[in-house]
């Protein structure tokens, strides 16, 4: 237990991807939803990290990996806000439930 | 009718100020823990030839505190209801898993995550909640059935997990090692990694006009 492996950075990284996807699960607005994307986004991190630190450690693949998610995580919270602002616009809400114009 | 507006105006914001001003201590907390593990990694970076027993008690320490505090605040986001609350508690889990990173001796990584994710991202999701909703406070539910069938889906996921984890011994190093150099992560970014690097390039950039064209005013 005293000695720290990969084993507990991987179960940290569990809980924070069961945590987004609770707040996916239930949380009914856009931004919630984008917030639980984040949380499961930084779990897949966490465990590249881990694996880059004990199972190859002086390579970066992990690492360099992670960075390219933070990048793709930017990108999809700036595309992601732009169309919650222009749903709010359309329908005067973020509830995701109510956005159903769409559906044929 | 105006001064009925203008008290609840000055309400709404009042109430804005609250979760404004726990989000500023909160960083400067994190800032201030940010700073001194940095520091602490170098010097454990230095200590590193001379560190005979690997790990050791003050690692064990450490790491169950941040993983108490990513953990905390993870579930402080699926448990708060209010919006902004549960903005100020991704803002603390971005920063305990940047925590996570300086203790896994990816110091760049954690020093990117807290820039980022809690300078950048995370400014651009306040945005969003603010521009969004009239009041701060807007609160959607779902039903208590869903409620209940999300946990135990989450549940039975994170106990599946915690049973292949504790099953499965992995093969890796457990020794110390230094922290991962920035020359060394900007080298690889330029000659392995480089086309993936180009095709980032163009995606921030095609995100950056994409957005701006979305939350456009309409003529």
């Amino acid at each position: 237990m005293l000695t720290i492996g990969l084993t507990h950075y991987l179960v940290v990284a569990a809980v924070l991807f069961c945590a987004g996807l609770f707040t996916m699960m239930t949380k009914r607005n856009a931004i919630g939803i984008l917030i639980g994307v984040e949380l499961v986004l930084n779990s897949a991190t966490v465990n590249l990290v881990a694996f880059d630190r004990y199972l190859g450690p002086n390579r970066l693949d992990g690492q360099i990996t992670a960075l390219f998610i933070i990048v793709l995580a930017a990108a999809e919270a700036a595309m992601a806000v732009g169309i919650c602002i222009n749903v709010y616009k359309n329908l005067s809400t973020v509830d995701v439930d109510r956005a159903n114009t769409l559906r044929g | 009718m105006k001064r009925v507006m203008s008290t609840r105006r000055a309400r709404a914001m009042d109430g804005f100020t609250r979760p404004a001003r726990l989000a500023t201590r909160a960083f400067a907390v994190i800032a201030a823990i940010g700073a001194s593990s940095a520091l602490g990694a170098d010097a454990a970076a230095k200590g590193v030839t001379s560190a005979a027993a690997p790990g050791g008690l003050l690692e064990a320490f450490l790491f169950y505190g941040v993983a108490l505090a990513t953990v905390v605040s993870a579930v402080g986001v699926c448990f708060s209801r209010n919006i902004v609350r549960m903005a100020v508690w991704l803002f603390l889990a971005l920063g305990s898993v940047s925590m996570v990173y300086f203790m896994l001796a990816a110091n760049f990584l954690g020093a990117i995550q807290l820039i980022v994710y809690a300078g950048g991202t995370l400014v651009l999701l306040v945005f969003g909640v603010m521009l969004t909703s009239k009041s701060p406070w807007v609160k959607f539910e779902c039903g208590k059935a869903e409620l209940a069938l999300a946990a135990v889906i989450c549940a039975t996921l994170l106990g599946c997990l915690c049973l292949v984890l504790g099953r499965t011994t992995w093969a890796g190093v457990t020794e110390m090692v230094p922290g991962a150099s920035v020359a060394a992560i900007g080298e690889r970014l330029l000659t392995t990694y480089l086309v993936p690097f180009e095709v980032a390039g163009v995606l921030l950039m095609i995100v950056m006009v994409g957005a701006a064209h979305l939350a456009r005013q309409e003529q």
